[in-house]
C-alpha cells in the first residue's frame, strides 16, 4: 500500500530522520513507536507532503509521489488526524468538521449548514460523542476536540488513516468507541498507521509495529511474534526495569483539605484531603469533571461554594497568582493551549513561572535564566536543539517535559498534575515517575489526574474516582483494581462490586 | 529574543529598510537638499512625534491589543496641559499634569480592556470619541495660545541639544528606555507572554490584567509626551491639532511599526 525507503530529514542541521524504512500492507494497523523526538510525526509529515523529504522514496500503490500539500495526499487517500489539536475554537463544531471540504448549493457558495450538522451529529456519535454540533468548538474540552479531529478524518473515504496519538486525550470508555470503530473499517479493507505511547493499546489493536530510535529504523515485529520487553528494549536501546518505581514517603500532615466544593454544572460536593508526602489520583470519565475542581483549587475558575484549607489554615485563592505564592503548582491538562506559549522558546517557557529566582527588581539576570534552564534540561532528560529552540518545534512529549520543568522550578509544596503523562514515551513516563516520586518522598503532597488506569493504580496512594461531578469512590491502594474503579468512574453503586 | 522573528525569511526583515533606502534615493534625486543635515534634522523632529506613539503601540500591539484612542489623548492632554499654562499655572506643573493625564486616560482604556473583557478595538474607539468629545468641552472648540515664554517647555518642541532638535533627542532616550524595559526586564516578558499566550500565561502565574492596564497607561503617558512636544512646538493647543486625516496617519504609523 506504502512504501518509504531510505527517508532522511534535517531541519537546520539537525538530522532527526536517517535513512528510515516503512511499509504499510493493504488492510492491516500498522503501529509506529520509538521515543519522543524519535521522528515519528516528521515521518508522518514527510509522507503526507507537509514536509518535504531530503532524500529518499515514498511510493503509494506502486506509483512514486510527491505529495506537496497534505490536499494532495487526501485526494490519494491517506487522512491524517496530526498529534497537535487543529481546531478553530471560534469556528463551531461542524464548521470545524468540514473545514475545507464545505457542502455548498451548487458553485454558489452558499454553504448548506443543516446537513453539514446534521453529518457531523451523526458522525459524532457513531463515536460516542452526544453533543450540540452548533456549538462552538471552544465550549469542548480537550478529549471531545481530539474526538472532532478523529470524526474529521474518518468523514473523508480514506485508504489509508494516519493517527498521531489519537487517543492521548481520550478515556477508556471512548477508546474502546474508536477502536469499535477502528476494526469496522479495517473489515472494509482500510489500513491504518497508528501511533500511540500507550503499550496496551498496541497489543490489543496492531498487527503489526515498526520501531524508530534517535530517527533510525530499528524493525519492523508482528506484533503477534514480539513482547512488550522486546518493544521497550527495542525503543530505548537498554533495559527499562520496572515500569513504576519505587517510593519510599513518610506521609505526614494534611496538606490540602477541600470541603463540599461545588460548581454548578460541573462538579458537587467534592470533599477530600491530601497530605503531605501522599500521592493522591483522581480518576474518572471524560466529562467527570477531575480538570475543573483541579483548576478551581488552583483559582483558575471559582467554584461556586465550599471550602479550601491550605495547611490547616481556610484559603481563599482568587486567581492562579495567589495559588503559586502559596507553592501550589498546576501543570495543566493541554500543553498547547493552557501549558506553553508555542513561539516562545524552551527556555522562555521555562521562565514564565520562575521570574522571581532569575530576576533582581524585574531585571531578568540572562545568567541565572540559563542556569535554570540548563538544570531543567537535565534534571529530566528535555531534548532540545538549544535553549532558543522554539516550544512549537519540539516533539510531543518534549513539550510536555518543559510544561513540567516550569513547575519544578517554583519548588511546589503542592503539585496538580492534570494527565502528566500524556503524549510521553515508556521511558519518559518512568523519569515522570520518578520526579513525582523524588517530590513525595521531600514531602510535597501531589495530584494526580490521570485517565490511564495502570498509571493510577501503579503510582497512587489512594485514588478518587469521579462520576458525572460527583466522588463516587475514594479507594486506598489495597481496594485498587482497574474493574473498581471503572465500575465507579461508569457510574456503578457501591453494592453491586464484583471482586475478581 | 528569538521569539517570532525565527520564522521570518532574511526578506522580511530587512523589507521595511529597503522600502526607505528606495525613498531616500529617490528624494535625494529628485531634490538634492533632502540630503543636507538640516533638512535630516527636520525630517527626524518631523518623526519624532509620531514615533513615540509608535513606541507606546508596540506594547499594546506584543499584548495582542490595539489603541485606536491615542490621537484623542494626544489632544486632550495638550489641550489641559496648555490651558493650564495659560492659565497662569507653573508651566512645569502644568507638563506633569499633561503626562499624569495621559496616563490615566491610558489606563481607562486598558482597564475597560482588562476588567470589563471588552474588545481593544471597541473599547478604544468609544474612548476616542469621548476623549475627543472632552478636548472639545474643554477648549470650547477655540485653539489656546499665550503660553509664555517659560524657558522648559519652549526647549521642549523648539530648542536644540547640541545642535540636535530636543524632541529627536527626547525619542532617542525614549526609545532606549522602552527597548531595555521590554528586552531586559520581567514586564517586558511578561508583555510578550499575554499576547503569545494569555491563557497560559494567567495559569503561570502572570496577572495578565495588570500588565494590560500598564502597558495602556503607557502608550497614554508616551501619547501625553508627544501632545507637550507638539504643543510647545506649535506654541498653541488646538482640537483640530490632530485633524481626522492626522488622526489615520498617526494610528496607520503606529500600527506599522511593530510588524
Ligand atoms: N519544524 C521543526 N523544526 C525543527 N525541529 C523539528 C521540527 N519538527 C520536529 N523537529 C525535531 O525533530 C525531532 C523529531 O520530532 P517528531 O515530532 O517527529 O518526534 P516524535 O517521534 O513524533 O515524538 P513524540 O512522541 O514526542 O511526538 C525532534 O527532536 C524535534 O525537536
Ligand atoms: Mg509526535
Amino acid at each position: 500500500m506504502i512504501k518509504m525507503t531510505n527517508i532522511s530529514k534535517s531541519f537546520s542541521g539537525n538530522q532527526v530522520l536517517k535513512n528510515v524504512q516503512f511499509s504499510l500492507e493493504p488492510g492491516e494497523i500498522h503501529a509506529l513507536m520509538g521515543e519522543n523526538g524519535a521522528g515519528k510525526s516528521t515521518l508522518m509529515k514527510i509522507l503526507t507532503g507537509i514536509y518535504s523529504r531530503d532524500s529518499g522514496t515514498v511510493e503509494v500503490k506502486g506509483k512514486e509521489v510527491h505529495f506537496t500539500s497534505p490536499k494532495q495526499a487526501e485526494d490519494a487517500g491517506i487522512a491524517v488526524i496530526h498529534q497537535e489539536l487543529n481546531i478553530l475554537p471560534h469556528l463551531s463544531i461542524t464548521d470545524n468538521m468540514f473545514l475545507g471540504n464545505e457542502e455548498t448549493f451548487g458553485r454558489s457558495g452558499i454553504i448548506k449548514t443543516k446537513t453539514m450538522e446534521q453529518k457531523t451529529k451523526k458522525a459524532l456519535l457513531d463515536l460516542g460523542l452526544d453533543i450540540d454540533p452548533a456549538a462552538p468548538a471552544s465550549s469542548l474540552s480537550v478529549g471531545q476536540q481530539q474526538i472532532v479531529e478523529i470524526a474529521k478524518a474518518l468523514a473523508v473515504e480514506a485508504e489509508v488513516i494516519v493517527m498521531d496519538e489519537p487517543t492521548a486525550a481520550l478515556t477508556d470508555r471512548e477508546i474502546d468507541t474508536l477502536f469499535a470503530t477502528i476494526r469496522e473499517l479495517q473489515g472494509r479493507g482500510v489500513s491504518f498507521i497508528y501511533i500511540s505511547h500507550r503499550m496496551e493499546e498496541i497489543f490489543s489493536l496492531c498487527d503489526r509495529i515498526t520501531i524508530l530510535r534517535d530517527g533510525e529504523y530499528v524493525g519492523d515485529k508482528r506484533i503477534a511474534e514480539t513482547s512488550f520487553e522486546e518493544i521497550v528494549q527495542m525503543m530505548v536501546g537498554r533495559e527499562l526495569g520496572e515500569r513504576f518505581p519505587q517510593r519510599n514517603a513518610a506521609i505526614g500532615d494534611v496538606k490540602l483539605a477541600v470541603k463540599g466544593l461545588s460548581r454548578k454544572d460541573c462538579f458537587e460536593d467534592v470533599s477530600f484531603e491530601i497530605r503531605r508526602g501522599e500521592v493522591l489520583s483522581i480518576a474518572g470519565l471524560m466529562g467527570a469533571g477531575r480538570t475543573e475542581v483541579a483548576q478551581s483549587i488552583f483559582g483558575y475558575k471559582k467554584a461556586d461554594s465550599g471550602s479550601v484549607e491550605f495547611d490547616g489554615r481556610a484559603v481563599k485563592i482568587r486567581n492562579p497568582k495567589q495559588a503559586k505564592e502559596l507553592g501550589i503548582g498546576y501543570i495543566t491538562e493541554d500543553r498547547k493551549s493552557e501549558g506553553l506559549i508555542v513561539d516562545f522558546t524552551v527556555e522562555e517557557n521555562v521562565s514564565l513561572t520562575n521570574f522571581s529566582a532569575i530576576s533582581k527588581n524585574g531585571l531578568i539576570s540572562k545568567k541565572k535564566e540559563r542556569s535554570l534552564y540548563d538544570s531543567m534540561v537535565k534534571r529530566l532528560g528535555i531534548r532540545t536543539s538549544g535553549p532558543e529552540q522554539t516550544a512549537k518545534s519540539l516533539s510531543g512529549g518534549n513539550q510536555q517535559k518543559v510544561v513540567i520543568a516550569k513547575w519544578l522550578g517554583i519548588a511546589p509544596e503542592l503539585l496538580i498534575l492534570d494527565e502528566p503523562t500524556r503524549g510521553v514515551d515508556v521511558g519518559a513516563k518512568k523519569e515522570i515517575y520518578s520526579i513525582i516520586n523524588e517530590l513525595a518522598e521531600r514531602g510535597v503532597a501531589i495530584l494526580m489526574i490521570s485517565s490511564e488506569l495502570p498509571e493510577v493504580i501503579g503510582m497512587a496512594d489512594r485514588v478518587l474516582v469521579m462520576h458525572e461531578g460527583k466522588v463516587a469512590a475514594d479507594l486506598p491502594k489495597a481496594e485498587m483494581t482497574q474493574e473498581r474503579i471503572m465500575h465507579f468512574a461508569a457510574g456503578g453503586g457501591n453494592h453491586e462490586v464484583k471482586e475478581q | 529574543m528569538k521569539l517570532k522573528n525565527s520564522n521570518q525569511s532574511l526578506l522580511q526583515k530587512i523589507g521595511p529598510f529597503i522600502g526607505l533606502i528606495v525613498i531616500v534615493l529617490i528624494f535625494s534625486i529628485l531634490e538634492p537638499g533632502f540630503l543636507s543635515m538640516n533638512n535630516l534634522l527636520n525630517v527626524l523632529r518631523q518623526v519624532s512625534f509620531n514615533a513615540l506613539i509608535a513606541f507606546g503601540m508596540t506594547f499594546v500591539i506584543l499584548t495582542g491589543g490595539i489603541d485606536l484612542s491615542v490621537g484623542s489623548i494626544l489632544a486632550l492632554t495638550g489641550a489641559v496641559s496648555a490651558g493650564l499654562i495659560a492659565s497662569g499655572i507653573d508651566p512645569i506643573f502644568a507638563m506633569l499634569a499633561g503626562l499624569l493625564l495621559g496616563a490615566i486616560l491610558g489606563a481607562v482604556n486598558g482597564f475597560i480592556i482588562a476588567k470589563g473583557k471588552v474588545a481593544p478595538f471597541i473599547a478604544t474607539l468609544a474612548t476616542m470619541t469621548i476623549y475627543r468629545g472632552l478636548t472639545l468641552v474643554y477648549t470650547e472648540g477655540r485653539p489656546i495660545s499665550g503660553l509664555g515664554d517659560n524657558a522648559a517647555f519652549q526647549m521642549l518642541g523648539k530648542g536644540y541639544f547640541f545642535g540636535i532638535p530636543v524632541p529627536v533627542v527626547t525619542m532617542l532616550i525614549s526609545f532606549g528606555i522602552l527597548y531595555f524595559i521590554l528586552k531586559k526586564t520581567t514586564f517586558g516578558r511578561r508583555v510578550y507572554a499575554v499576547g503569545g499566550n494569555e491563557e497560559a500565561s494567567i495559569l503561570s502565574g502572570i496577572n495578565t490584567d495588570r500588565i494590560k492596564i500598564y502597558v495602556y497607561s503607557l502608550t497614554g503617558l508616551l501619547s501625553a509626551l508627544a501632545a507637550l512636544m507638539l504643543t510647545s512646538r506649535l506654541n498653541s493647543a488646538q482640537r483640530r491639532q490632530v485633524k481626522c486625516s492626522n488622526l489615520m496617519r498617526l494610528q496607520l504609523s503606529s500600527s506599522a511599526a511593530p510588524a
